[in-house]
């Protein structure tokens, strides 16, 4: 058996003592109101949308008629209002107060931008529409791919794939659609992978039909170059490194790394989910970099949603420039088309990503991102948010214990050896964060740590946010190890709802609501 | 700059606190060859809130929209009426500011919803489960497609003559590197049914669309029964997710996996994006066990208090990595919201006359464009979009009648390429196609003719 | 009489004759945490040592299980798909995984013994 990862609890112990649950005779908490499900509440019978007479017709469905309910619960329009205001607030949110998950870039979301993603030009066109209709859009998606290729130095950009895996699946095809074009798709099987890369990257490379080969991290945590040196070969069809790293690390020998695979005839496929802690700083095309993804919900900081939209346009370089899959932007003067036909392109393209053009929604929202903050703004963001993060990483280490030594870049990693025999676990440490009013770190990841601890903090929070963050972690890290384990295994005890079962959900799924 | 908080003695306090000199000291890893000492070129320098908005709204107004132009564009992405209230409590800071729920005890109000929104979702399309959302339609159509590989191990997929084109060339694009194949089948309007003699004992799946592309209605029915009786399975999509409430529902015709485009349901036209992947299946361990995406399940707390959490990740790449059944991670969040929210205002009575309503009008618009000179409708059934062939290359007449403001529909070679159906227009009416809309479409169709 | 071999990977072969009993060791089974599916091989199937045959889950974690020895798959514990919890409650008993034949008895030479596990899991 290989053990991936050890477990961790999944189900919370029972508890004896539920103290701090007072009950309430209508089941709601004070500002925490109680709210069933849409399906207990709603009716039928019940509609919260008004229509105009419905004319009589001789029906055209050929005999398809649905003849039987489809059961759709409905609410009139101040219900729906309160349920779902009344769910909102059991989520925590940016908006709340600081979310240190690392690897997710969770900064502030400018309202701004969604004030102009809704301005009609953008909204309310149809990706179908005669092109010379929506000139306005292909001008703003040409702008966009000014600024990413402006950001990154490199040769094109493929705006379509619609998020950050759907990017790197791109970037890597047009990979595999070069090997096809020098006759060494069959022979270039191998892809590097670091142990500490995120999932979608093995998975995207098995999408694309190569083998994954995984990279050890040395002690520093960046790439063994010994172990590197030894994989490459005629073989390897492209590293996928993400650069600053898992760990919250710049990759020192990138340039070096570029070079190896290069010189092996391969590919650099650069991850590029943490772009936000270099832009600015450098660029990827001097990194030696092929192809990258960038996650505009992270590094441009259109909002997540509770998981997504996202989008992850890919930038490329001069040799992979001619892959960039259907649909792509050209322009002609002040005139832009948007070649969607295979037939009408002179380059090569892979395929289709998908349906229509890409992410406009998100495309408006990063724009007005990229020119608020401008060539200056772009800068400062990345060197407050490392900055943030190695303040954190050099206050938090009175107590608790960093992964790594050395400085680090927009996000701190810690490991778990600062709870050594506390009883008190990664998770427990996590949950008693959420009592104190923040958000948990990202816990358990990258795997090469043992009980990781990943803190982002971003560029957009304050000094006195920071301090307050340190002061509360350092007083938690104190209680586990002044043997307050009851805590911290407890928690939390003061949201919503206490730790719920994931092992009893596992085990016996219930996906929806059913009428008993 | 509005966004960043720390002022120039944070930063030095901060500095001091680290240890550092410098800023650069904390970017010392990066090669010296490829550091950069300036400012990016070509890009300006940051903008005020007014700058921007004014450079947004010059941009939008370069486009004719929706609103301002009679307009009949479908083929994918309809243009129905939003409630105000969808868009008002999609933007609360709970909602848009929260990440993936991955800490069920504070992220139950998007836990919750997605609860919701996967019954709303199996209950549309009848089937016994629906996972928390794709991307959208298309990519949902490819991962329902490697999805049957997988559960029947099987080796060829068959795309029906009616599936949208950019479906179709977006599963293709999916199985290449992959050692499934497919057989797309030529494009046609009413060829659906032929589906049959392709299938064979390598087929895993054959897709159909329903309506199809051209409008048509298909009988999913006699398909399932030959998919099954020859092992394969039966993948239906659905583009006008509005439809559901009139016809059948794909799971009652006997489908073992519904890819769906739910945009028309709380989500705008967007110009293509983001819109949301609807996917549904058979309650099967099998089924469920190789689905992609994401499941929110129902469990308990510590006190035995209801609520909701993610499962079944195991199926997914933070878990199983190169193993996974899909890369996706990200999903579409808060498409699923306003889709969910809209619905909720729908409800049963509202869905039904919703589709009722669409279905009306696009009947009223067929018998007026019918008895036009040089059009004729095509479809011998429909639901909110039929073709029509118009005595003309239709891409000059949707051009020329573009000119006179009014966006009369998706010529079929746009979908298709030129040279197929250059005759041939698709013409889609929903509840906010009016009768003016319809006096300005026929007027501008006679005289561009 | 049967006796107990351990592999590296974590894995009980109880040998009675020429047939092996397969499952996951009992520390192994307190590592994963609550298993929550058991994903099993397909009886009739030939195995080589060392493929990878079939799948324990946790909420968090999956972890392949590897043929510890070549041979053919004669049962699987179908018990499993609906009470996964039996492996963390009885791994070396009412847990066991599947049944093969043993294709080549030196194989088993290369295993360690319950002692000799017992360290390995210590180190």
């Amino acid at each position: 058996m290989a053990m991936n990862s050890t477990g961790r609890p999944t189900a919370p112990a029972n508890q004896n003592d539920a103290g701090q649950d007072v009950k309430t005779f209508s089941g709601s908490r004070g500002l925490l109101q109680q709210e069933p499900l849409l399906h207990e509440v709603g009716g039928l019978e019940k509609c919260g949308v008004d229509f105009p007479p419905i004319p009589d017709c001789k029906s055209r469905l050929d005999g398809l008629e649905r003849d039987n309910k489809i059961g759709l619960p409905g609410l009139s329009e101040p219900e729906v209002l309160r349920h779902y205001v009344r769910l909102s607030q059991r989520n925590y949110a940016i908006d709340l107060g600081l979310y240190p998950l690392g690897s997710c870039t969770m900064k502030h979301n400018p309202r701004l931008n969604e004030k102009v993603v809704r301005l009609p030009g953008f909204a309310d066109i149809h990706p179908l529409q005669p092109q010379s209709t929506v000139q306005g859009a292909l001008a703003l998606m040409g702008e966009v791919s000014h600024w990413l290729m402006a950001i990154t130095g490199m040769d094109a950009v493929a705006l379509s794939p619609k998020a950050g895996a759907h990017g790197e699946w791109c970037g890597m095809m047009c990979i595999r659609e070069a090997l096809k074009d020098r006759g060494e798709v069959d022979t270039r099987r191998r892809v590097l992978v670091p142990e500490s890369a995120h999932g979608t990257n093995p998975a995207t490379a098995a999408a694309c039909g190569f083998e994954i080969d995984e990279l050890p991290a040395d002690v520093t945590g960046r790439v063994d170059m010994d172990v590197l040196r030894t994989k490459i070969g005629p073989d390897v069809a492209a590293i996928m490194l993400t650069n600053p790293n898992t760990c919250g690390l710049f990759e020192r020998d990138i340039c070096e790394i570029a070079d190896l695979v290069h010189e092996a005839g391969g590919y650099f496929y650069c991850d590029g989910a943490n772009l936000n802690a270099i832009m600015g700083k450098t660029r990827v095309r001097d990194l030696g970099v092929d192809a990258m993804h960038i996650n505009l919900h992270k590094t441009f900081s259109t909002p997540h949603g509770g998981g997504g939209p996202g989008a992850g346009p890919v930038v490329l370089s001069k040799r992979l420039s001619a892959y960039a899959p259907l649909p792509y932007l050209k322009a002609d003067g002040d005139s832009w088309t948007l070649v969607e036909d295979a037939a009408q392109s002179e380059a090569k393209p892979f395929g289709r990503m998908s349906a229509f053009h890409g992410q406009m929604g998100m495309f408006v929202r990063a724009l007005a991102y990229m020119m608020s903050h401008g060539a200056d703004g772009l800068r400062q963001v990345s060197e407050d948010a490392v900055l943030n993060a190695n303040y954190l990483l050099a206050c938090l280490s009175d107590e608790m214990s960093p992964a790594f030594d050395g400085a680090c870049m927009h996000e701190a990693l810690f490991d778990d050896a600062f709870l050594k025999d506390t009883g008190v676990t990664t998770l427990d440490f996590s949950k008693a964060m959420i009592d104190e009013g923040y958000h948990p770190m990202t816990m358990y990841f990258p795997l090469v740590v043992h009980g990781a601890m990943l803190i982002e903090p971003t560029e957009t929070e304050s000094k006195e946010s920071l301090d307050r963050f340190a002061d509360t972690l350092l007083a938690l890290a104190k209680a586990a190890k002044s043997g307050d384990r009851e805590r911290f295994v407890t928690a939390p005890v003061l949201a919503p709802l206490r730790r719920l079962d994931e092992t009893r959900a596992a085990r016996s799924p219930v996906l929806r609501w059913a009428a008993d | 700059m509005r966004y960043l908080p720390l002022n120039e003695d944070d930063r030095a306090a901060m500095l001091a606190r680290i240890g550092v000199s410098s800023i650069d000291d904390l970017f010392a890893d990066i090669p010296a060859k490829a550091r950069l000492d300036g400012l990016l070129e070509n890009l300006p320098e940051h903008a005020t809130e007014m700058a921007v908005e004014r450079h947004f709204t010059a941009l939008s107004g370069r486009s004719l929209n929706a609103g301002e132009a009679p307009f009949f564009c479908g083929g994918g992405a309809y243009r129905h009426h939003v409630p105000a209230s969808v868009d008002h409590l999609i933007q609360r800071s709970e909602f848009l500011t929260a990440y993936t729920p991955y800490q069920p005890e504070i992220a139950q109000g998007t836990l919750q919803t997605l609860f919701e929104f996967q019954t709303q979702v199996a209950q549309l399309t009848g089937m016994d489960v629906a996972n928390a959302s794709l991307y959208d339609g298309s990519t949902a159509t490819a991962e329902a497609v490697r999805m049957a590989g997988r559960i029947t191990r099987r080796g060829k997929c068959v795309l029906a003559p009616g599936l949208h084109p950019q479906y179709a060339q977006t599963v293709q694009t999916a199985l290449q590197g992959q050692t499934m194949r497919v057989q797309a089948l030529d494009p046609a309007m009413g060829a659906d049914a032929k589906m049959v003699e392709a299938l064979d004992e390598d087929t895993a799946c054959i897709v159909v669309q329903n309506p199809n592309v051209f409008g048509e209605l298909v009988d999913l029915e006699p398909l399932s029964k030959a998919a099954h009786e020859a092992g394969a399975l039966l993948i239906a999509v659905v583009t006008e997710v509005v439809s559901l409430g009139l016809i059948k529902s794909p799971g009652e015709m006997g489908a073992d996996i519904v890819a769906a485009e739910g945009q028309s349901i709380g989500n705008g036209l967007s110009f293509g994006g983001p819109y949301v992947g609807l996917f549904a299946c058979r309650n099967d361990r099998k089924f469920i066990r190789q689905a992609p995406g994401r499941f929110a399940g129902q469990t308990v707390d510590a006190d035995g208090k209801p609520g909701y959490v993610l499962t079944l990740s195991t199926r997914e790449q933070h878990i199983r990595r190169e193993k996974a059944t899909s890369n996706i991670c990200t999903n579409s969040g808060l498409c699923t919201l306003a889709f969910t929210i809209h619905l909720a205002l729908l409800g049963e009575l509202g869905f039904r006359k919703l589709a009722k309503l669409n279905h009306a009008r696009a009947c009223a618009l067929a018998d007026r464009l019918n008895a036009l000179d040089g059009v004729e409708v095509l479809n011998t059934s429909f639901f909110n979009e039929f073709t029509v062939r118009v005595s003309g290359d239709a891409t000059e007449i949707v051009e020329a009648m573009a000119k006179k403001s009014v966006l009369g529909g998706i010529p079929a070679a746009r979908l298709f390429g030129a040279g197929k159906f250059d005759d041939l227009l698709l013409i889609s009416v929903t509840e906010t196609t009016l009768d003016t809309d319809f006096d300005a479409l026929e007027t501008a169709l006679q005289e561009v003719l | 009489m049967s006796k107990l071999y351990f592999t590296k990977d974590h894995e009980w072969l109880s040998v009675e004759g020429s047939n092996a009993t397969v499952g996951v060791s009992t520390y192994a089974a307190g590592q994963l945490g609550d298993v929550v599916f058991v994903e099993l091989p397909q009886i009739g199937k030939t195995v080589k040592k060392g493929e990878d045959i079939a799948v324990v889950e946790s909420v968090k974690s999956a972890s392949e299980i590897y043929a510890p020895i070549s041979g053919e798959i004669t049962a699987a514990n179908e018990a499993l798909e609906d009470a996964p919890e039996t492996v963390n409650e009885d791994a070396q008993g009412a847990g066991w995984f599947f049944k093969m034949t043993i294709a080549d008895a030196s194989e088993l030479s290369g295993l360690m013994d319950e002692a000799a596990y017992g360290e390995f899991t210590r180190e």
